[in-house]
């Protein structure tokens, strides 16, 4: 029997010894400063969640290197498995580390400060007087003055007491690393519970809160869709002015305000109200909230075939290039005979051409707006498979060519203008300007709690570095005389402390004052 | 609206700080210079120091050398007088006069860039944190501040030259590397957020500084005393005391930082629609956090040297640096407010 429960008392044993391990401050230590380390790249590399286009192009242009940080997770760092270990790891040592010293910890605040030691001189700060009373008198004055002082006191027997005072500093210790616990169960919550979806809404055009209506939808694992709150919001008007006055280095052109002006619903029947959402308020509605994150042109555009018939109008969404809004877009007319119609180009809000960069745009605000485009016919949706608004998928389309034939057709339009197109394919009007508001509407149910526990570690954080941990001891012996008692301090604290000394004189003094004047 | 004279004045008055915290730090160099003993006399200093200390062991604590170990180190130390080490008859009245001439000046430079920030603030209407050179100047102030209030408590004249030389350096990036024209901001930083977030921030920064400077004089101080190469240190606070003011800044400047990280997450919220983002700035932010609990753990585990320790609040202010320089020029972030 023996020789089969050896080895089972040995891998017992490796297990104690690796908790050991794990919990010891080296390790944590050592975790800590690896998590510092591990962060780091995600700051580096673009990340996939962050910004899924620039991580594709890193990819693209580092075609030896990204394949392989991709295989190692550089640009998903904070979702990678080695990430998640470190920290894993790290909140275990936590909690191997903080339950025992809760119990601890526990057990000093319900139990007595230990006697005193025989020789106070010893300890790291001491003082000691005469006092003309007897021992019991002195003793006593002692007590009120440690209590005063905040310190518990117990006297172990009739000549010493015994006083410690800061219990609250190793509580504030322990509620801080508990509450960091709840901070990551916070932030649980938020990624199995919580969604968010990005919608762009012309000016003019409504959105109610299901599934179909995202642009893009990101739940978390546990979210059901089915169970978004019914709330629909129209956008009735979108104001954004930029720096025009100040024309120093990095400010002209600067965005200045964004103002959203909806009208939201809360329920599919419910009372219209009237709201604005700004970008560092944002519009809260049930279980979620509405931010406006972007905004951009919507030119309103109008096709019409041969025989002047509509085949297109809307307000189509350019999305902004730079931070003078050359907007890249598509507009696709599937309802045009023969071929469906693409085209393809740049809005410009203030149009410049020059020779060196082509058209561009000066100045974000609608000065002078512009369209430049290019057309395709064709099949614009190959095989029915999803692709962006902004693009075109050009695999099945042929461009067309001017009408001499020597270069791609080129449209220039300003509002109001109309173009024929050639070969009797109709014309293209752009009616005027709108803009678009990027909308962010997000649900994140554990962010109550991760706040309540971040603010709590904050207060326990505080408590253990300003509070500090003493212990002071005091005996008496009789004096040289009779009726006359020596009253010796001693102090000792956990950890630095360099006003102990200072502290112990004053409980004398204070013990002195008491006793009436001194010798 | 901005009132570009009122941004001159400021200008002026951020000039103006320059030209006297240059003079204060050579005042302070001077104070230094005269702490340097002559070379005849450093052996005597040396011997008389050694007497002391004897003196102290022999006198205040006849059971010392009997407890042994750390707990003699203890008593030593808490028994010595306070951080002045050179006794200051010892130093030539004009290297004492320069270095109060030095500290006068720091408080006129730190009110010279209050009156700065204030101008500022009031040209643009705003809360004058917007960009990389507001920043700078918040941060350069606070230094300065500190220093100067906490100068009135303690003696560090010692320190002088290593909190005015930086804060010169700063200033001198920051009217020229990073400025910017007084504007109004942008529409993600107009919150209040913006002076609560942004001020304690700085406000931290400025502190670690002060704290990356005395763990650094440490490491230094620990080191020449220990080769006993005779050097200007010798002068100096002893090393244990250095130490222990480094761990004090520290331990205001952590909960400040701690507090910076919340309450950016509560702003980014409101501004950006999730309160973490693992934007870079905020990925650098919690590094340093991270950086400096390491200090403060390291520091309370009875196993490690202080010397290690302190390492560890100069990679803290490594990371802060580069938070401030690298990750706010070259890394695509949504805090790239630097107005560059």
């Amino acid at each position: 029997m023996t020789d089969v429960a050896q080895p089972q008392l040995g891998a017992l044993g490796l297990l104690r010894f690796a908790w050991r391990q794990l919990t010891s401050m080296r390790t944590a230590l050592f975790l800590l400063l690896l998590l510092a380390v591990g962060a780091v790249p995600g700051s580096i590399w673009p990340q996939r969640g962050i910004d899924a286009a620039r991580t594709a192009d890193y990819i693209a242009q580092h075609p030896t290197l990204g394949p392989w940080l991709d295989r190692l997770g550089f640009f998903e760092v904070y979702a990678s498995p080695w990430f998640a270990a470190i920290y894993l790891l790290l909140f275990i040592s936590l909690v191997g580390c903080v339950l025992p010293r809760t119990r601890v910890h526990w057990r000093a605040m319900r139990s007595q400060p230990p006697r005193a030691p025989s020789r106070l001189e010893r300890l790291a700060a001491h003082a000691e007087t005469e006092v003309a009373a007897t021992p019991q008198e002195a003793l006593e004055a002692a007590r009120e003055v440690l209590r005063g002082k905040r310190f518990r006191v117990h006297a172990h027997d009739g000549r010493s007491l015994s006083s410690e005072r800061g219990y609250l500093k190793e509580t504030g210790n322990l509620v801080f690393h508990l509450a960091l616990i709840f901070v990551i169960i916070g932030v649980a919550i938020g990624h199995l519970f919580g969604w968010k979806g990005d919608v762009i809404v012309p000016v003019g055009q409504g959105f109610a809160n299901t599934l179909s209506r995202y642009d893009t939808f990101s739940p978390g694992p546990w979210v059901k869709p089915e169970d978004l709150s019914p709330f629909s919001l129209t956008v009735d008007k979108l104001d954004a002015t930029f720096e025009e006055r100040v024309t120093g280095r990095g400010q002209f052109g600067q965005p200045r305000d964004f103002t959203a002006h909806v009208t939201a619903t809360d329920t599919p029947d419910g009372k219209p109200r009237k709201e604005t959402i700004k970008v560092n308020h944002p519009l809260e509605m049930d279980g979620a909230s509405v931010f406006l994150l972007g905004n951009g042109y919507a030119p309103v555009i109008t096709v019409r075939d041969k025989a002047g018939t509509v085949v297109y109008r809307d307000a189509t969404p350019f999305l902004a290039q730079d931070n003078n809004y050359k907007s890249v877009g598509a507009i696709k007319v599937t309802g045009a005979t023969p071929k469906q119609l693409g085209f393809f180009g740049l809005f410009l809000p203030t149009a410049v051409i020059s020779k060196e960069t082509g058209p561009s745009s000066i100045f974000p605000d609608a000065k002078k707006p512009a369209l430049a485009l290019g057309l395709y016919e064709g099949e614009l949706f190959p095989e029915g498979r999803p692709q962006s608004v902004y693009t075109l998928d050009t695999k099945q389309l042929t461009q067309i060519r001017n009408a001499k034939g020597t270069d791609a057709l080129r449209i220039w339009l300003e509002p109001g203008q109309t173009y024929q197109l050639p070969a009797g394919r109709g014309s293209i009007t752009f009616d005027g300007v709108e803009r678009f508001a990027g909308l962010s509407i997000r649900s994140d149910p554990g962010k109550g709690l991760t706040l309540a526990s971040a603010l709590l570690a904050l207060a326990g954080l505080i408590a253990s570095l300003v509070i500090r941990r003493r212990r002071v001891f005091v005996r008496v012996s009789p004096g040289a005389e009779p009726g006359r008692t020596v009253v010796s301090v001693g102090g000792m604290a956990k950890d630095d402390d360099d006003t102990l000394p200072e502290a112990v004189g004053e409980i004398l003094d204070a013990v002195k004052r008491r006793m009436g004047t001194p010798r | 609206m901005t009132n570009q004279l009122l941004a001159q004045y400021a200008n002026t008055s951020l000039y103006s700080a320059m030209a006297v915290f240059t003079l204060a730090m050579l005042g302070y160099a001077l104070y230094l210079a005269a702490l340097v003993p002559h070379r005849d006399r450093v052996a005597a200093a040396r011997q008389s120091e050694r007497e002391r200390e004897e003196l102290l062991v022999g006198a205040g604590m006849p059971a010392g050398a009997a407890a042994g170990g750390t707990a003699t180190a203890v008593d030593v130390d808490q028994a010595a007088p306070e951080p002045v080490a050179p006794a200051d008859e010892e130093v030539s009245v004009r290297g004492r006069k320069a270095a109060g001439i030095a500290g006068t000046l720091t408080w006129l430079g730190a009110l010279l860039l209050v009156l700065s920030a204030t101008l500022r603030g009031l040209s643009v209407h705003r809360w004058p944190l917007g960009n990389m050179f507001e920043f700078a100047v918040f941060g350069a102030m606070f230094t300065a501040l500190a220093f100067s209030i906490w100068s009135t408590r303690r003696d560090l004249r010692w320190l002088g030259l290593f909190v005015t030389a930086p804060v010169l350096l700063t200033l001198g990036l920051a009217i020229t590397v990073w400025y910017t024209e007084a504007a109004e901001l942008l529409p993600s930083l107009k919150s209040y957020w913006l002076a609560i977030h942004v001020t304690v921030a700085t406000l931290s920064v400025g502190l670690f500084a002060l704290g990356a400077s005395a763990s650094a004089l440490y490491l230094l101080r620990d080191a020449f005393q220990r080769s006993s190469r005779p050097s200007v240190l010798d002068r100096f606070p002893p090393a244990r005391n250095i130490e222990r003011l480094a761990y004090s800044v520290h331990i205001v400047a952590f909960p400040l930082w701690t507090f910076t990280l919340i309450a950016g997450a509560i702003w980014a919220r409101q501004a950006w629609g999730s309160y973490w983002n693992w934007d870079p700035k905020e990925v650098w932010t919690f590094v340093i956090w991270v950086v400096y609990a390491a200090y403060l753990h390291s520091r309370a585990t009875s196993g490690w040297r202080r010397q290690a320790t302190n390492y560890l609040a100069l990679a803290g202010w490594a990371c802060i640096i580069i938070n401030y320089t690298v990750v706010n020029v070259f890394f695509v972030s949504q805090h790239s407010y630097s107005g560059l």
